[in-house]
Formats: C-alpha cells, sequence, structure tokens
C-alpha cells in the first residue's frame, strides 16, 4: 500500500468538500442560536456550491485513486454535477417547508450533506467494498432525515426506511463476499479479468443478483419498492424529493458502473433478468399509480416507474454497438426525471397544509384560475414526466426507446410507450383538477420555493428544445 | 437572426410573439386579449400570403428551405428543418386563414378565461403550421404530439357538460396511436444510419429495402404504426369514436379547427410519409384502405342522419367525408391524390363554415336538439343563406368546391391501378348521395316547417357585422375553388406527379 497522493485526493475532491463542510457546519451549528438555523442552509448550500463548481472543473477529467478504490471519469462527473444540483434545489425546497411544518433544524442541512457525499462517492466507486460504505452513507442520514418531523407518519416512515433499507444493505454485503469468493478480488476491473480466467461463473451471477437485488431497493424496482409509497408518503415532503432524486440516481449510477465493468461477463444472462425487471417495473408502478389519489403516492408510483423507463435502456448494456446509448440514454432521462421530480414535489410542497392537509388530487382543484403560474409549472413537470413535448422528458423517452429498439428489444419499447400511455392518464388528472374543475386551493408562495419550482419548469422546457449540451454531457458520461 | 427572417419559420412561430404579448396584458382587459390575438392571426396569415407569393408552383420539390443542425451529437442527428412544396402549401395557407377566422368566432362566445384561451389557440396555430412543415421526423413528431396539449386544454376547459371525458378521451385515443409510431421513427432513424431528415430517408431508403435490411414485413409493420397514428386522427372507421364527442363538446371555435385542421393532420400524414417512406406496403395495403375508406363514407352518413343533435350530425358527416379523402389518396393515381387534397381544404372550408354557424345561432339559443328548431328561415335570412352554401358546398352541389374534390377522387377511384376494383368507387357514389340527404334534412329541421321552440321562447337576431366578416372569406373560397378549380390543381399537379412517379406501380 503506498501513500495517497494529490492525485487520489483529487479524484473525489467534490466528495471531500462536501464532509468537509458537513463536519465543519456540525461544530459551527452550535453556535447558531435556534430561530436562525436559516444560515446553516446558506452555508451548506455555499459548500455544495463550491463542491458544484469543482466538479464541473472536472468534466473530461479521468483518473484512478486510492489503488482503484475510486474512479474519476466523464460518469461520474455527470453524476456528480447532477447530485450536486439535486442537492442545492433540496435545500431551496427545504428552507421554507422544514420552518413550516415546525421541523427547523440545522441538522438538517448537515445530514442532507453526508447523504449526498455517499451518493456521490456510489458514482465514483470502483470497488464493491466502497460501493457498500457509500451505500451506508447515504442511508442512514436519510433514515433519520425521513422521521426529522417527528409526526407519527414520519416516524413510521423512518423505521420503515431504515428496517428495509439494512436489508437490502444485506444483500449487498452477502453478494460482495460471493463475488469475492469466486473471483477473489472486489475491485471492478479486477473482477472482469478474473472472471475471464477461471472464475466460478456460477457464484459470480448469484453474487451479482444479490447486489442487484440490494441497489434495487435503492433505486425502487418492482418488486423491491414496498416501502417506497409509504416511506415517500409519510417522510417531510422536501426529504422525499431529496431522496426520490438522490437516492435513485445513486442506485441506478452504482448499477451501471458495477454491472458495466464489473460483470460484463455475465451480460448475456444479465439481460433476461434486467427485461423482466424493467418490464414488470414500468408495469407495476404505471398501473398502481393509476388508482391513487393521494399526490404524494401517486408521485411515489410515477417514480418507480422512472426507474423502469430508465432500466428498458439499460437492457441491452451487454451489446457494444448499443453500450454507449444504453448508459448515455439511462443518465440523460435521470437529468430530465430529476428536473420534473423536483419541480413536481415543489408544487406539492407548496400546497401542502398542516397535518398533511391539502395532499389529495381533489386539493388541486380551481389552481389555474387562483395561482396561474404554479398550475402552468406543474402542467409542464406532468407533460415531461410523461414525455410529451416540448419538453425534455420527451426527448429522454425518445432517447430510451432508441436505445431499446437499437439493441433488438421491440417488445420492451411497446411495454414501455403502452404505459407511458397509462401514465399520461394519471398525469393528467392533476391537469384535470387544476384547469378544468373549480376549487379554493390555498398555496404557500415562499420566495425560494418559488425560485426553484420556476427555475426547473424553465429547464424542463429550454432543455427539451435546446437538449444539444445535456446530450453532450450524457454522451461523453459512458463507460468506455 | 437570418434563421429568424426564413419564410417557414417566420410563419410557424410568429404566432409565440402574439402569446407573448398576450401573456402581459392583464386578464380583465379582455378586447385588448381579442384584439391582440385577432391581429397576431392576421399577421401571420399574411406571412403566410408572403411565404406562398416566394413558392414557386412549377416546381415539384420542397421550397423555401429552412435548415439548420439541431441535435448533433455522435448517433444522433437531428434537424431544424422546414419545407414546403405543393402538398403542403394549401394546407398551410387553410390553417393560417381558419385560425383567424376561429380567433374571431370566438369573439363573443368566449368569455370566461378570454386570456388562457387566446394563448391555447395561438400555441395550437404553431404547433399545427409546424406539422405541415416539419420535414425531419423528430421536429414533425414534437409538433404533432404538441398539437394535442391546447386542443385537450381547450375542449376541457370552453367545453360542453362533458367536457372532460370528451378532452381526456380525445388526448389519450390520439396519444395512443402516436406511440407506436414514435418507435416507428425511431427504428427507421436507426436503420438508416441515424437520420431522421425525410428527403434523406427517401434517398436511403430504396437500397435498404432492396438489400433487405429492412424485410417486407418490416415495412409493413412501419406502414401500419404510422397509419395507426394517422389513422385515428383522420378519423377512419373503427377508429372514429373520439370525433363526436370531442366534437360535441367543443367550443365553437375548437370544433372549426378540430374539423378544419386537426383531421387534416392525419390525411397529410398519409400523403406525406405513409406513401413515400413505404411504397410497397402503401400499393399492398391499397385496397384494404379503401375499404375501410369506403365503409366510413357510408358508416358516417348513415349514423349522422340518426343524429339528433346538429353538431353530433356534422362530426359525423366528417367521418363520411374524409373517408372521401382517404379513398383518393389510396387510389394513388393523378386525379385520385390531387382531388384528396383539394378535398381536405374544401372540408375544411366547408365544415368549417358550418359548425361556425352553428355556434352563431348556438350561442343565441343554447341549444343544438332538432327538435327545438324550425321556420328560422324567416328569423334569420342572412344566416340560412349562408347555411344553404355551406350545407351545399358539403354535399357536393356543381358550381360549389364539394363537387369539385369528391367528382375527382371517384373518378381516380374508379380508375385506380391500386385498388384494382371499380366497387370501392361504386359504394362510395352512394355516400354523396347519402349527404345530400342528411344534409337536406339539416336544413329542413332547421329552417323550414313550423317555428320551433328557439323561435318562440328567444328573440332571435340575424348575423351581426362580426359574425358575416367571418364567413366571407369561407363563401368566397367554396365558390372559387366550385367555379374555377384550375389554379387549385395547378399548385399540386408537380408535387403529386413527383411523388406518385416514385411508387412501383
Amino acid at each position: 500500500m503506498t501513500q495517497p497522493t494529490y492525485t487520489d485526493f483529487y479524484t473525489i475532491i467534490p466528495f471531500l468538500i462536501l464532509i468537509a463542510s458537513a463536519c465543519l457546519l456540525l461544530v459551527a451549528e452550535l453556535f447558531i442560536p435556534k430561530g436562525r438555523k436559516g444560515v446553516v442552509a446558506f452555508l451548506s448550500a455555499l459548500g455544495i456550491a463550491a463542491a458544484l463548481g469543482f466538479a464541473l472543473t472536472q468534466i473530461g477529467a479521468s483518473g484512478v485513486g486510492f489503488s482503484g478504490m475510486t474512479k474519476l471519469d466523464g460518469f461520474s462527473a455527470y453524476a456528480n454535477i447532477l447530485l450536486l444540483i439535486s442537492g442545492l434545489l433540496s435545500i431551496a425546497l427545504a428552507y421554507g417547508y422544514i420552518k413550516r411544518i415546525g421541523a427547523e433544524r440545522g441538522e438538517y442541512y448537515i445530514l442532507l450533506l453526508f447523504s449526498l457525499a455517499g451518493m456521490m462517492l456510489m458514482a465514483q466507486a470502483g470497488d464493491l467494498i466502497v460501493v457498500f460504505i457509500a451505500l451506508e452513507l447515504l442511508s442512514i442520514p436519510l433514515y433519520v432525515l425521513s422521521a426529522i418531523s417527528r409526526k407519527a407518519k414520519a416516524e413510521e416512515a423512518g423505521i420503515k426506511y431504515f428496517l428495509l433499507g439494512a436489508f437490502a444493505s444485506g444483500f449487498i454485503v452477502y453478494g460482495t463476499a460471493l463475488v469475492f469468493g469466486a473471483t477473489g478480488t472486489t475491485n471492478l476491473s479486477a473482477i472482469v479479468a478474473k472472471a475471464a480466467d477461471g472464475a466460478n461463473l456460477g457464484l459470480l451471477a448469484i453474487g451479482a443478483a444479490l447486489i442487484l437485488v440490494g441497489l434495487g431497493y435503492k433505486f425502487a424496482a418492482v418488486p423491491f419498492h414496498m416501502w417506497t409509497p409509504d416511506v415517500y408518503e409519510g417522510a417531510p415532503t422536501s426529504v422525499t424529493a431529496f431522496m426520490a432524486a438522490g437516492a435513485k440516481i445513486a442506485g441506478l449510477v452504482a448499477l451501471f458502473r458495477v454491472f458495466v465493468t464489473a460483470f460484463q461477463p455475465l451480460a448475456a444472462d444479465m439481460t433476461n433478468v434486467f427485461w423482466a425487471l424493467s418490464a414488470v417495473t414500468m408495469i407495476v408502478g404505471n398501473l398502481i399509480a393509476v388508482t391513487q389519489t393521494n399526490v404524494k403516492r401517486m408521485l411515489a408510483y410515477s417514480a418507480i416507474a422512472h426507474a423502469g423507463y430508465i432500466l428498458m435502456a439499460f437492457v441491452p448494456y451487454g451489446n457494444p454497438q448499443v453500450a454507449a446509448t444504453a448508459i448515455a440514454a439511462g443518465l440523460f432521462h435521470l437529468a430530465a426525471y430529476v428536473i420534473a421530480n423536483f419541480g413536481s414535489w415543489g408544487v406539492v410542497i407548496a400546497l401542502e397544509k398542516a397535518e398533511g392537509k391539502g395532499l389529495e388530487i381533489a386539493d388541486y382543484a380551481g389552481l389555474s384560475k387562483k395561482h396561474p403560474a404554479l398550475a402552468l409549472a406543474m402542467t409542464v413537470f406532468m407533460i415531461s414526466l410523461f414525455g410529451f413535448p416540448p419538453t425534455v422528458g420527451m426527448v429522454g423517452k425518445f432517447y430510451l426507446f432508441r436505445s431499446a429498439l437499437e439493441g433488438g428489444f421491440p417488445g420492451l419499447a411497446v411495454i414501455g410507450v403502452i404505459m407511458s400511455l397509462v401514465s399520461a392518464f394519471y398525469y393528467l388528472r392533476i391537469v384535470v383538477n387544476m384547469y378544468m374543475k373549480d376549487g379554493d386551493p390555498e398555496a404557500e408562495r415562499e420566495p425560494w420555493l418559488n425560485f426553484t419550482i420556476g427555475l426547473t419548469a424553465i429547464a424542463t422546457v429550454v432543455l427539451g428544445l435546446i437538449p444539444q449540451y445535456l446530450f453532450l454531457l450524457a454522451y461523453n458520461a459512458t463507460l468506455r | 437572426m437570418e434563421f429568424l427572417l426564413q419564410p417557414l419559420t417566420l410563419v410557424t412561430f410568429f404566432p409565440l410573439l402574439g402569446v407573448f404579448v398576450i401573456a402581459f396584458i392583464n386578464a380583465e382587459k379582455k378586447d385588448a386579449i381579442r384584439w391582440t390575438a385577432l391581429i397576431t392571426a392576421l399577421a401571420t396569415l399574411l406571412i403566410s400570403f408572403w411565404a406562398f407569393a416566394q413558392f414557386d408552383k412549377t416546381n415539384p420539390n420542397l421550397q423555401l428551405e429552412a435548415k439548420y443542425a439541431w441535435i448533433r451529437v455522435a448517433d444522433w442527428n437531428i434537424y431544424y428543418y422546414l419545407a414546403v412544396d405543393g402538398l403542403s402549401i394549401l394546407l398551410v395557407l387553410l390553417t393560417t386563414l381558419l385560425s383567424a377566422i376561429s380567433i374571431l368566432s370566438a369573439w363573443s362566445a368566449v368569455q370566461e378565461r378570454v386570456k388562457e384561451f387566446m394563448i391555447f389557440f395561438l400555441l395550437l396555430e404553431v404547433g399545427m403550421t409546424g406539422v405541415f412543415l416539419a420535414q425531419d421526423l423528430f421536429l414533425f413528431y414534437i409538433f404533432w404530439e404538441f398539437t394535442l396539449v391546447p386542443m385537450y386544454f381547450i375542449i376541457g376547459i370552453w367545453g360542453g357538460p362533458r367536457r372532460i371525458y370528451s378532452a381526456l378521451k380525445f388526448f389519450l385515443y390520439t396519444m395512443a396511436g402516436s406511440i407506436l409510431m414514435l418507435l416507428a421513427i425511431i427504428y427507421l432513424g436507426v436503420q438508416a444510419q441515424n437520420t431522421f431528415n425525410v428527403p434523406e430517408l427517401l434517398a436511403r431508403l430504396p437500397q435498404l429495402y432492396a438489400s433487405g435490411q429492412i424485410s417486407p414485413t418490416a415495412q409493413m409493420l412501419l406502414f401500419v404504426a404510422f397509419a395507426l397514428s394517422f389513422a385515428i386522427k383522420v378519423p377512419m372507421w373503427p377508429l372514429h369514436s373520439w370525433l363526436p364527442d370531442a366534437h360535441v363538446e367543443a367550443p365553437t371555435a375548437g370544433s372549426v379547427i378540430l374539423a378544419g385542421v386537426l383531421l387534416k393532420m392525419g390525411t397529410y400524414g398519409f400523403l406525406r410519409f405513409n406513401i413515400p417512406l413505404f411504397p410497397n406496403a402503401t400499393i399492398q395495403a391499397a385496397p384494404w384502405m379503401a375499404l375501410l375508406a369506403t365503409i366510413g363514407i357510408l358508416y358516417g352518413a348513415a349514423v349522422s342522419y340518426a343524429q339528433a343533435d346538429i353538431k353530433k350530425l356534422v362530426a359525423y358527416s366528417s367521418v363520411s367525408h374524409l373517408g372521401f379523402v382517404m379513398l383518393g389518396l389510396f387510389a394513388l393515381n393523378a386525379e385520385g391524390v390531387s382531388g384528396a387534397i383539394l378535398q381536405m381544404v374544401n372540408h375544411g372550408l366547408s365544415t368549417g363554415a358550418l359548425f361556425l354557424l352553428i355556434g352563431m345561432v348556438y350561442e343565441q339559443t343554447h341549444t343544438r336538439q332538432f327538435s327545438d328548431y324550425g321556420g328560422l328561415w324567416k328569423a334569420m335570412p342572412i344566416f340560412a343563406v349562408m347555411m344553404l352554401i355551406a350545407v351545399f358546398s358539403s354535399m357536393g352541389l356543381p358550381g360549389l368546391n364539394g363537387f369539385v374534390g369528391e367528382f375527382t377522387i371517384l373518378l381516380g377511384a374508379f380508375g385506380s391501378k391500386a385498388i384494382a376494383s371499380p366497387w370501392y368507387a361504386g359504394f362510395s357514389t352512394l355516400g354523396v348521395i347519402l349527404a345530400a340527404v342528411y344534409l337536406l334534412y339539416l336544413f329542413q329541421k332547421m329552417f323550414l316547417g313550423p317555428d320551433g321552440k328557439v323561435i318562440t321562447e328567444h328573440k332571435l337576431k340575424d348575423l351581426n357585422w362580426r359574425e358575416i366578416v367571418t364567413m366571407i372569406p369561407l363563401v368566397v373560397f367554396i365558390f372559387w375553388i366550385g367555379l374555377y378549380p384550375k389554379p387549385f390543381f395547378d399548385i399540386l399537379a408537380p408535387a403529386v406527379e413527383k411523388l406518385l412517379s416514385a411508387l412501383p406501380l
């Protein structure tokens, strides 16, 4: 083991910035009087912004750190940028909201920083051990955050998330052990070499499958999704927004990296598994979403369905001609999903009343008359989520279907488009309520909340019309 | 900036300027909003005339091209590509004309949420014009799907009692058709070395078909995927069930645009994409399409006659009339196709006029049941004359536009090699007679006979100046095309000839 050098640390500088700011704030927070905890939000955002600045300079850079434990490449740069932007948006959403629900505590933002750091480490992991550490780092603060409002429902969500999350971690550890048993290493690149060199492929496949299950919990693929609606509904909405974006990005990018780098030799078998997983996730997520009357639960099922769409692009990852498209499509749509996700959760926050009121779809009736801008923004998000022009969601869907078709899976693509149609039905129900029914909804107008909703709405449309640069970023992010 | 000044970019996106201005007008200033919308629509109409002035009628190719690389990353090659040829120029003019007329017709009919109405309407115009001009499949798909959004709101917010159901049905039904087209577009683009650009596709596809990279079965499947999307929009029997609902519930301006332009997007899709992109499948499918078209003609006519609601009668008559258009298109000869394109315009004019007139009287009476009407001739003479012209135009009376279109289509269908049977045309001729039956029934019920409830209960006013001005352009074209259709056929002829010469018939 050699002494770590600057190059080692360089690979994970944005991560280090986040950890450092979180640790500093942990101490500083003690000296900030109660009632002025908003300062912590500002300082946390500053930390994230610094990390984001650095992550942006790392576009195009590549490197390996700590003897292959961490990786820096276009893929990690893309994921980091997306995650850090998610972090900023999460803070903007939380700022007024947690004050309103009486859960304003400095720890909120600090936990968010730690969790965000874990998510970034997931994207940069070059070793299964790092994947596990990162997973715990991202999960444990999220368990606490889910319960931070100390409402009964939030506590139930926290404990549920914790128990199932711990269960999922077990899968990953066990899978890692089996992979180590089969190949004698946990390093992603070394696993490939060993697999080609007479490793026990059966054992390796079982290990890979267990890791898939563990990650599947994190990004909420069916049948590992049972916790999602309850936790999304019970957790404070700002935490839900963060979880729905961050945890999903982290789980999916880890999946991409681990399966593309380490389990390439299993691609032929894994493709079938992913096919089934994707199809089931799309079908179950969308069909159950149709029956929901609570907006938070509906969006939870929509988040599940989106994991299915993104997996659809990933199905042909083993085919070298399509691999680049498969990952780029997934990453592109992740960005599309994340933007619309923050926007729509933002609108939910704006309409949420104390005691969990204002969360039924019927509570949105008449919104377009009272708050036309809010209704318009929500319409944009809904349209983007079911993949209609002129939004970035449509371009993303186009890319996903392209990957599935190029990879030779027209059946899956047909399931995908039919499920998009189903999803249009439930997303439009919100639009119907906002524009075509009468009601008298009250909405909070907090400056940061408005800012987030406005920014994401504009981004949804602008990136839909000018997707060129995001395309370029996603395309260069592939694991080659 | 050169980019913005191209006539086709300008005609497509000019309404956005109006949207932008209206967005900043206080919602209470309804007249200011109406005037802004009207002026925008009229300016767009003028721009489309300007584009038409630069259009070379003798040239069969795409013209006035606006072409820029839009998304260019590795395996993506998508253009912002607008162009026009003889197949589409008349439809563009129809769109800009009917948009202006519809806005005028909504002047007093729409009193609530005027601001949003006009914004949606202008957005709809952008989408429709784009559909007729886009020459890149990706761009086309964006415009195609985008038109659904504003129309959905127009039906859902300003529609009748069952508006929410109808709007949702309209949206989901049409979307169901186009999602498979999306897959077909992607498949086609990927097979043709990453191009979605229609002229390039047309250059590359013959080789792909010849080498078997796209098998005849695949070609047929692609044809079906595109056709499903367009057939729902047309709508062809048996995919028409969304149409009566949407029409009956939509506000007048919505109905006019729906019948006048949106339905043409379906027939235009067949013309622009299905026929040239999948030539062998087109020829194989022609008799089947003719069969469906014929059933649609007769079914639509028969069901029209059975309606108790005036608007529903006109809605079903659209199913019948667009059956003629489809029959003409799949006759795949010069008469059939030219007749079909002209009939698209004709249907836009005559059905547009019918919906406008029904809307005008509905504003006063708030009923559309035949049983409430009767004897309007004396109460509203100008209205009656206008209605008579529209009815005659719609039923194809010689001397008016409908006759020219239907006659040419039937001529084409009788002699068609692709359909290869005169029976379809023969049965379709019955449709012309049935049209006379239900349309005269409509006229008789409304205008003749004893005074209906609407006359005894309301003090009916005849058309006012605004309403007459709304009708005049339609009436002018109804007579012009009917009496002297040559200039219109001259615009179509070169492009139609080019389209058909590429078919292996």
